[in-house]
């Protein structure tokens, strides 16, 4: 792989105090594979990868996202309620290097199966969302935590008012849905079978498909 | 939402695969991607230079001029580009805000251009960055202090319908206005400058009489001194009183710093008066005396300088405050050193702590008189220390109210450049605005060559067509058409003036427009016409003019309007090839049959060409 330059984790500071001339000398220079290393890895166009780096190169000069950045970009998007805790379990899924930054390549590829994969890609790449540890089945308390995250999205006014019970009731639900052998824990296998015998869920997987 | 992260809502878009597995219920359906265009470039060009960006760039703000259908308006399909007639300086900041998201402003730019080309594009001036922002909003605020500024200017253009107390007092406060009130602002000056030279002079010994004792002069000269000064109170008086009838609020006027120092300049000499006679408080009446050296300060009202310096103190009175404050501490420390430190010499001037204070003051301002000195050695190195310390204490606040009296003088000096350039510039703008209605006094026969077209000889027709550009032309009709319609016609303002005076000479009816045809007096005064028939030489004293040439010989709506000569004297319409006619010629073309070539028009150059019009351009 042509990787230039080191990887380093660089949070932007707002203490002045910090900012000293080190600072300067250990911005991020990262450059991303090259455009046609990436067209094979993918499946995006030239074009489509040139308009998805020119986004990303605006937004992250220095070439790659780290947490903040990536969550200060998230919440953007959803300014009623905390987005905070939802783009940090997205960040941890494409992060897949686990290094603490998300580099041009990681996005692309992570979006590539989100909007170009099969199917079971998608909804891998779903479940490894939804598996915090990455241990390879879904317990309680992660999906408990991820459907808090989702439900922080909303915010505080919203129609009904959501109880605090609403994220545990939903999780149940899903337990239900998804829980075949009552073990407590949703395997992949599971998770996949289930979601391919539900239509609604098949049909939303591609709704987004043309995204880009 | 910021235009940079627009870019990354396909990717916020895509990451809601999260939420898909867990939800109950279906979702809705997704917009319908109108038409995806790939992203496309477009060119904006701003007066030659070109900018290019993605189109996408552009829509990031749909509000705006570039981001919104509103730049279609300006699209050119030959060049395939977007053309904007503006400043391609300024518009590289608006395009990076497009880019960037913020918006900055450049430093070097004028505030009001960059103003102007924020309103043409459509962006408010309130998302410029914080980096900018500061900067943006000062400038902005020092231009509308200007603009007041020059608001409050129009407010010295005279009122009319003013009262007799209104007009003095404005003559009292601006004597510049008028003739008589700069004579009473100098008299007056006079007056100050003689009583205080009168008030000095009076001191001084002159000369000694027989018994040799020298007297001054007031002693010796007792009467004429008292005439000198009772005239100058009496003028003072004079003023004092014209000032409080016309001062609009009396009870604020007696209030003023000035009026105190009217009234304190001329009450001893009144006390005086009454006070003459007792004894006892003739001590006290000479005291008050002192109080006449507060004269001089009603020369503040002849000095701007002086009210400047007055003000500037007003206004560092806390760098005066802290200044006095340090001053006094340094002394009373330095002051019970010394005094200690001096307290075992023999015969030592320091006798108490208060009599140390003149020392302690004497040194630190670095006067150093001399005349107490310590002796000790301790004594010594305290007042060293003592007067490098001073140097120190008084040269802080200084730089301070120096600074301040500058910036307030320049301010004041700014103030009355731009006062007397804005007079030029009006009159300079009067000019011009002169010459455009002149000009179209001019082309209004220019106008009438062009109809008159086909009946110019074609050598003349290069003559007629004047070198008036497109624009004026039209503009030149349009006023045509609001003469036709109000049936009333643009003359210039001497011609205006004077057709008050001929309107009296003649026995011309009032001014009538145009096309009358009657025979007669066509109704202005320039009747060139009838006097054709009548009196051809009296055309001469016709005033300069435009007349719609009445057709009366069937010359079917042709107005020729004819500019008299401007002089009224006679010699110049004997030379009217002298006259600075512009087009003068041409006019004739109307082909008026041989009965209008008046016998009186002998005088006037023959042919076609000056038949039934003189027409001399006003100019």
């Amino acid at each position: 792989s042509e990787h230039t330059g080191r990887l380093h984790s660089h949070s932007p500071s707002w203490d002045f105090s910090s900012i000293t001339d080190e600072d300067e000398l250990s911005a991020v220079r990262y450059r991303p594979e090259r455009l046609d290393h990436l067209e094979q890895k993918t499946n995006f166009s030239k074009k489509e990868l040139q308009v998805l780096y020119r986004g990303f190169k605006n937004e992250c000069p220095s070439g790659v996202v780290n947490e903040e950045t990536f969550k200060s970009i998230y919440s953007q998007f959803f300014p009623h309620g905390d987005s905070s805790m939802y783009a940090h379990f997205l960040f941890e899924a494409f992060d897949t290097r686990n290094n603490g930054s998300v580099s041009f390549e990681d996005f692309v590829v992570s979006l590539s199966i989100i909007l170009r994969g099969s199917i079971t890609d998608k909804l891998n790449w779903a479940f490894n969302l939804y598996d915090l540890n990455k241990d390879g089945c879904i317990t309680r308390e992660e999906m408990t935590d991820i459907m808090h995250s989702i439900y922080d999205m909303m915010g505080k006014y919203t129609y009904p008012c959501i109880g605090d019970n609403a994220p545990m009731e939903h999780v149940d639900n899903f337990f239900q849905k998804m829980d075949k052998n009552n073990d407590g824990v949703v395997t992949i296998e599971e998770f996949l079978e289930t979601c391919q015998r539900d239509e609604s869920i098949m049909q939303s997987m591609h709704m987004f498909d043309s995204v880009i | 939402m910021a235009a940079g992260v627009a870019a990354w809502l396909p990717f916020a878009r895509a990451a809601a695969i999260g939420w898909m597995p867990v939800a109950n219920l279906p979702m809705p359906v997704a917009p319908a991607e109108k038409n995806k265009r790939q992203d496309e470039m477009i060119i904006l060009n701003v007066s030659g230079r070109r900018f290019e960006t993605w189109r996408n760039t552009l829509d990031r703000y749909p509000d705006t001029l570039l981001g919104s259908s509103e730049k279609e308006f300006f699209y050119n399909e030959d060049t395939k580009e977007y053309f904007f007639d503006r400043d391609p300086d300024v518009f590289r900041s608006v395009l990076n805000f497009y880019r960037t998201g913020k918006l900055h402003y450049p430093r070097y730019e004028c505030i009001s251009s960059y103003d102007e080309e924020l309103a043409f594009f459509g962006i408010i001036s309130e998302i410029i960055g914080d980096c900018c922002y500061e900067e943006y909003k000062d400038r902005k605020r020092e231009n509308a202090e200007r603009l007041m500024d020059d608001q409050e200017d129009n407010k010295d253009a005279k009122p009319p319908n003013m009262t007799f107390r209104e007009a003095m007092w404005r003559a009292f406060e601006n004597p510049h206005t008028s003739t008589m009130a700069l004579v009473f602002y100098y008299v007056t000056g006079f007056f100050i400058a003689v009583s205080v030279i009168t008030n000095v002079v009076e001191t001084v010994p002159c000369g000694s009489s027989p018994n040799q004792k020298e007297v001054p002069c007031g002693e010796r000269y007792t009467v004429a001194f008292f005439c000198m000064d009772t005239a100058c109170v009496m003028i003072f008086t004079v003023e004092y009183l014209m000032r409080l009838f016309a001062a609009p609020s009396r009870y604020r006027f007696m209030r003023s710093v000035m009026s105190i120092i009217d009234v304190v300049a001329i009450l001893p000499y009144y006390i005086g008066l009454v006070m003459t006679d007792n004894e006892d408080v003739s001590g006290a009446f000479v005291t008050l005396r002192v109080f006449r050296v507060f004269r001089i300060f009603k020369f503040s009202r002849h000095s701007q300088g002086l009210r400047i310096l007055g003000y500037t103190l007003k206004s560092c009175a806390s760098e005066l405050g802290f200044l006095l404050f340090s001053l006094t501490m340094a002394i009373i420390i330095f002051a019970t050193v010394m005094f200690y430190a001096e307290k075992g010499s023999s015969s030592s001037k320091f006798t108490s702590i208060p009599a140390s204070f003149w020392y302690t003051i004497v040194t630190m301002t670095t006067l150093g008189y001399g005349d107490m000195v310590p002796k000790t050695i301790a004594g010594k190195i305290f007042g060293s220390i003592c007067s490098l310390s001073g140097v120190l204490v008084i040269a802080l606040p200084v730089p301070v109210i120096v600074s301040n009296f500058s910036r307030i003088y320049h301010q004041n000096q700014r103030t009355d450049k731009r006062r007397a350039q804005k007079k030029a510039r009006l009159a300079r703008i009067r000019i011009a605005k002169q010459g455009t209605s002149n000009a179209f006094l001019d082309s209004k026969k220019n106008g009438l060559f062009n109809e008159a077209l086909e009946f110019t000889s074609p050598e003349e027709e290069q003559h007629l067509r004047k070198t008036t550009s497109l624009l004026e032309n039209q503009h030149h009709h349009l006023l045509h058409c609001l003469e036709k319609t109000t049936n009333h016609e643009f003359v210039d303002e001497q011609y205006y003036q004077q057709s008050y005076l001929e309107a009296g000479l003649q026995t011309y009816p009032s001014r009538s427009p145009s096309l009358s045809s009657r025979d007669g007096a066509t109704g202005t005064c320039c009747t060139r016409r009838s006097k054709n028939r009548h009196a051809p030489l009296q055309n001469a004293s016709g005033p300069p003019h435009m007349e719609p040439l009445t057709h009366q010989r069937g010359l079917q709506e042709l107005s020729t309007i004819h500019i008299l000569p401007l002089s009224t004297s006679r010699s110049s319409l004997n030379e009217p090839a002298s006259l600075n006619c512009r087009i003068t010629t041409a006019i004739i073309s109307i082909p008026t049959p041989p009965e209008t070539t008046p016998e009186g028009d002998a005088h006037l150059p023959t042919g076609p060409a000056h038949q039934n019009v003189v027409k001399v351009s006003a100019l």
